[in-house]
């Protein structure tokens, strides 16, 4: 009966979709519509095959399977992310690179949203559906909730992603950072949500552990505040119902605003909260040791999300948002410097009497080195969120730098040290294939971060002073384009950076890929066999 | 503008009150007497169940040779 629910709904999606891309009123329109058409046809083809056929038995124990191909999803999309980020780089340094045959695809502005989305929502978000069904179904001691449901937000989360990259090589963004998406692709991934929080929920109502681990409050809130932060910024209504253009409900300074609280705390939320729903579990795994206080933990959520909401204005210091709220937003953003420190601590110091696996263990490494940069970038973003310093960071590349000290040093890394912890429970194997490739991964990444944060830095406040620079009769010093013929040989070292950081992450892959096909599988245990 | 101000009085008054308290609130509940004992055992959740829910007969015995 279920069956033929969904033979019904996949058919008339295919139907709708083969007359959109009829009607359709532009190309990514057009693209998108027989992207749906063709994958809600396949589906339906595909569960006709399977329709009145014996069901396999349920396997027992945890749903792995959409963690594993959410571990997959998260290194293709990871190298997909850094490989685009790289050649942006390149093609800051040399703009012959934005090529004439690809003029109006494949130049800088439209690559540079396909680069963001990537590694943020592709590589960062796949990264914690994967990390976040593994931990919940632990931390709860109980199957995920809603049986297939999972894999309908592992699969429908890709093509989220898919519709996305295309439309913005097509050119189908409502221009709002990191909210690029359409209507079309923005309703999409409300449903693919809404499914994810009903999987989280479900499986912490059913869980057999009394208590509710921090690890999955920070989940929690990370999957809440999405939903709520995705639906409030993407309120805007269709052109048409066969094209891709919307227009935006708020206007003006609204829009802005709303805009980036919504911005802020995409970071907040996604890259911090989420991030911290790993942290909190895979470093004391990998440690082997509890978190250092669980009291500084609740205390660390709380405060966290008190206090992030309120940071967005500091984004607008300048403009014709009031005072008022930019100071708010400023104020809130020096507070909040207080519990990320509280909960770099609490990572830190959960290593306390067992530092010397720092030495033998180069995986915590990568998890203690990200949480260094949590740190390091989490005391940059208060500083520069002030109006004083922030006249001169802001529109510079300071600021650049600061977003990648965070993403790739904190986000980046702690999502390599769960990748490695994963693979070989996943798989069933008794360790990685080689800790010597996790090094030369720790190290090439790690220097690539230091070139790229160091070389933005530089060109940063260098571009923030020429900029101001007047001359006795108070005028400007520099034109724009000579603070850019300036800042070239940065724009090579950070290019280089990335290349480093990209290598790392290749490798990576290389190791996961033979810790999978050549690592001895782990011994069977007579406690892990269950008696027949 | 009168929803706009209505609003406004609300969530610069007793909304930023309750807002407050309840962070408070949440500060002195983790320091209530007797939550160090009860952490104890929450702080370990992660090293339980680590191949197999705690329902699954697998776990008991499980359990049983680890202790």
């Amino acid at each position: 009966m279920w069956n033929v629910v969904k033979l019904v709904v996949l058919g008339l999606v295919t139907l709708a979709a083969a007359i959109a891309a009829n009607y359709a009123r532009d190309l990514a329109y057009q693209v998108h519509a027989i992207i749906v058409m063709l994958v809600a046809g396949g589906l339906f083809l595909w569960t006709v095959r399977r329709t009145d056929e014996p069901l396999p038995p349920p396997e027992p124990g945890y749903l792995d399977g959409v963690v594993r191909a959410g571990v997959i999803a998260t290194a293709f999309w990871g190298i997909v992310g850094f490989l685009v980020g790289v050649f942006i780089a390149f093609q800051l340094a040399f703009p012959s690179l934005n090529f004439e045959w690809l003029q109006g695809y494949g130049n800088f502005g439209r690559l540079r949203p396909l680069h963001t989305s990537a590694v943020i929502f592709a590589f960062g978000g796949n990264a914690l559906i994967a990390t976040s069904f593994y931990v919940v179904q632990r931390t709860c001691a109980t199957r995920l909730w809603g049986g297939n449901l999972a894999w309908f937000v592992f699969w429908g989360y890709q093509l989220f992603i898919v519709l996305a990259a295309t439309g913005y090589l097509l050119g189908a963004t409502q221009s709002k950072e990191y909210a690029e998406p359409e209507w079309y692709t923005d309703i999409w991934l409300t449903i693919v949500w809404v499914a994810y929080l009903a999987v989280f929920l479900g499986t912490i109502y059913r869980r057999k552990e009394p208590h509710i681990y921090v690890a999955n409050w920070f989940y929690l809130a990370f999957i809440v505040t999405i939903a709520m932060l995705h639906i409030i910024n993407n309120l805007s209504l269709p052109v048409s119902i066969f094209g891709s253009k919307s227009v935006q409900l708020f206007a003006g300074v609204q829009d802005a605003m709303v805009q980036w609280w919504y911005g802020h705390n995409a970071v907040g939320f996604l890259l911090t909260a989420g991030f911290l729903g790993m942290m909190y579990y895979f470093v004391p795994k990998q440690a082997e040791r509890p978190v250092y206080s669980y009291k500084l933990s609740i205390i660390h959520f709380w405060a966290l999300i008190f206090l992030y909401i309120w940071a967005g204005p500091h984004h607008l210091h300048y403009t014709a948002l009031p005072d008022w709220a930019t100071t708010l937003g400023m104020v809130f953003s020096v507070i909040l410097w207080m519990p990320s420190w509280g909960g770099m601590i609490n990572g830190l110091m959960t290593l306390s009497g067992a530092w010397d696996k720092l030495r033998t263990d180069p995986v915590i490494r990568m998890m203690v080195i990200s949480i260094g940069f949590y740190g390091m970038s989490t005391f940059e973003g208060p500083m520069m969120s002030i109006r004083a310093v922030n006249s001169l960071s802001h529109y510079t590349d300071w600021t650049i730098g600061h977003v990648h000290s965070g993403a790739l040093g904190w986000n980046g890394m702690i999502t390599f040290g769960a990748l490695y912890f994963l693979t070989p429970r996943l798989w069933g194997r008794e360790g990685l294939y080689s800790l010597k490739l996790v090094n030369w991964h720790f190290w090439l990444a790690t220097l690539g971060i230091v070139l790229y944060a160091a070389s933005m830095w530089v060109s940063g406040i260098m571009e923030g002073l020429m900029w101001r620079e007047v001359d006795a009769n108070g005028f400007l010093v520099n034109s724009f384009a000579d603070t850019v013929a300036a800042k070239f040989p940065m724009y090579v070292a950070r290019a280089l950076g990335g290349v480093f950081y990209l290598t790392g992450a290749l490798i990576m892959c290389y190791n996961l890929w033979m810790t999978v096909r050549r690592s001895p599988a782990k011994a069977e245990t007579p406690a892990m066999a269950p008696a027949e | 503008m009168d929803t706009y101000e209505l609003l406004r009085d609300i969530a610069d008054s007793w909304f930023l009150l309750f807002l407050f308290s309840f962070f408070v609130g949440c500060v002195i509940w983790a320091f209530r007497p007797g939550s160090t004992e009860a952490y104890k055992d929450t702080i370990n959740i992660p090293f339980r169940h680590d191949d197999m829910p705690a329902s699954e007969p697998a776990t008991v015995s499980a359990e049983k040779e680890a202790s």
